[in-house]
């Protein structure tokens, strides 16, 4: 606790980073994952390719794409947000596979039926409908990223990673602590805004 | 009209007209076309030989999303939109049609009174606080908003208890000569079929077997299939038939 006490700013600071790390990779990912899981959605061979890459993707250590991605990317915040999209990306499209093909196909025979075009079905039925489930697979993929992007340090991308990595390296237990504290509170906050909001949209 | 990948014809060589103002049923076992002829008339199905005109125009000539505008349509699932009040799934086609708010909420009132559910209470609710019974008239009334030419029901009235599809039909008996509207009516209830149609379409195997007014299909079954199923019951239901249908409620 002295450490977090005496070294606020600090902490303030890369808990912005990590926040920042992580929302802009969600955000990214969700601009992907969105189409993907549509398409998959509707059209089950597409579905086992996005399906079988994504999940491909997701098995992969993250030091490994890391250091896979710094080879072709370098070091910093750009490579570390590339592999936060890569791995958000199975937990959002199963999410939004998952939430579409939950929807009734009543709804859609009747929204058609009344004269919906596909697009209008698809934004004012499918998606409202799925929302809470798609909602709950970005719960999911939030919470991931705040872990995972603690390892973004690693690669000189700053977030809370760099106080786990120098209480490592410096033995500073105080350290280790204030960072592993901060990441979890942070992903807590992730879950619980995220839950409210789950809850906010079923009808 | 054939599915993709199916070895038979869902339907085959219907030469059928329904009168403007006429409220036919299409009647038949599970699996005989009936729904499928009726999703050809929306274009929900499109047939792979044939043609379906409305008014004597094709409607394969008109943009799809643009015919369905014009077109009620009440399926068993009734379908409303979870997330939308009553009033906003009544005024989906008005709104669809750029009508302005206040045109729409006359529109839904209206309608709400015309299924004889009180605006005041009704207009505001999800449809998960509706019955079955409430639920299909809101279908009913949404599937009405724009004053379609045409209404055509899957089965509507299917997934609700004996008594409370007795009343429906009485409403949609009313709705009906109240406002003149077509209806095409799927089901497989011989009794709903009789009751409420000014003909009945019997179908089976994807062909229409005999299409006649109810009297007359009860009194001269075109074969065997229609004498089957109309059954023994004949004489009681023919007594059923002389019995006026508003009056029951």
């Amino acid at each position: 606790m002295i450490y977090l006490a005496t070294h606020l700013d600090r902490v303030g600071a890369l808990i912005g980073q990590h926040v920042f790390l992580v929302g802009v990779s969600l955000a990214v990912a969700l601009l992907i994952a969105l189409p993907l899981g549509v398409v998959a959605a509707r059209n089950p061979r597409a579905a086992a390719v996005v399906l079988g890459v994504t999940g491909a993707l997701y098995t992969i250590p993250s030091l490994a794409l890391l250091a896979l991605l710094v080879a072709a990317l370098g070091l910093g915040q750009l490579t570390a947000i590339v592999a936060l999209v890569v791995y958000a990306q199975m937990i959002l499209v199963r999410g939004i596979v998952a939430g579409l093909q939950g929807v009734d196909p009543a709804l859609v025979d009747s929204a058609r039926g009344l004269g919906l075009t596909a697009r209008q079905t698809l934004l004012r039925v499918e998606f409202p409908v799925a929302l809470p489930v798609v909602l709950g697979g970005v719960r999911v993929a939030a919470v991931s990223l705040v872990a995972l992007a603690t390892v973004a340090a690693w690669i000189h991308a700053g977030g809370l990673g760099e106080l786990l990595f120098e209480g490592i390296s410096t033995d500073n237990p105080q350290k280790i602590f204030a960072g592993a504290l901060a990441a979890a509170v942070l992903a807590v906050a992730a879950d619980l805004s995220l839950r409210a909001a789950e809850r906010a949209v079923r009808t | 009209m054939r599915y993709p990948n199916a070895a038979v014809a869902a339907v085959h060589d219907v030469d059928l007209t329904i009168a403007a103002g006429e409220f036919a049923v299409l009647l038949g076992p599970s699996g005989c076309g009936k729904s499928t002829l009726l999703r050809t008339i929306n274009r929900l199905v499109e047939p792979t030989a044939g043609t379906v005109l409305i008014d004597g125009a094709d409607v394969r000539e008109r943009d799809a999303t643009e015919l369905r505008r014009g077109i009620g349509y009440v399926i068993q699932a009734v379908g409303l939109f979870p997330h939308y009040t009553v009033a906003d799934n009544v005024a989906v086609v008005p709104r669809l049609l750029g009508w302005d708010d206040a045109r729409v909420q006359r529109r839904v009132d209206e309608l709400l009174g015309l299924i004889r559910l009180d605006p005041a209470r009704y207009r505001d609710r999800k449809p998960r606080e509706l019955s079955g019974g409430e639920a299909q008239r809101v279908g009913v009334a949404r599937a009405l908003a724009a004053q379609p030419r045409v209404l055509l029901m899957d089965e509507p009235f299917a997934a609700v208890d004996a008594i409370v599809r007795a009343s429906l039909q009485d409403e949609i008996a009313r709705v009906h000569r109240e406002l003149g509207t077509t209806i095409v009516f799927v089901t497989h209830d011989v009794d709903e079929a009789l009751r409420l149609a000014d003909r009945v379409v019997v179908m089976n195997a994807g062909r229409v077997v005999q299409a006649a007014p109810p009297e007359e299909i009860l009194e001269h079954p075109a074969d065997d299939f229609v004498r089957d199923l109309v059954g023994v019951d004949a004489e009681t239901r023919r007594l059923a038939l002389e019995r006026p249908l508003v009056e029951r409620s």
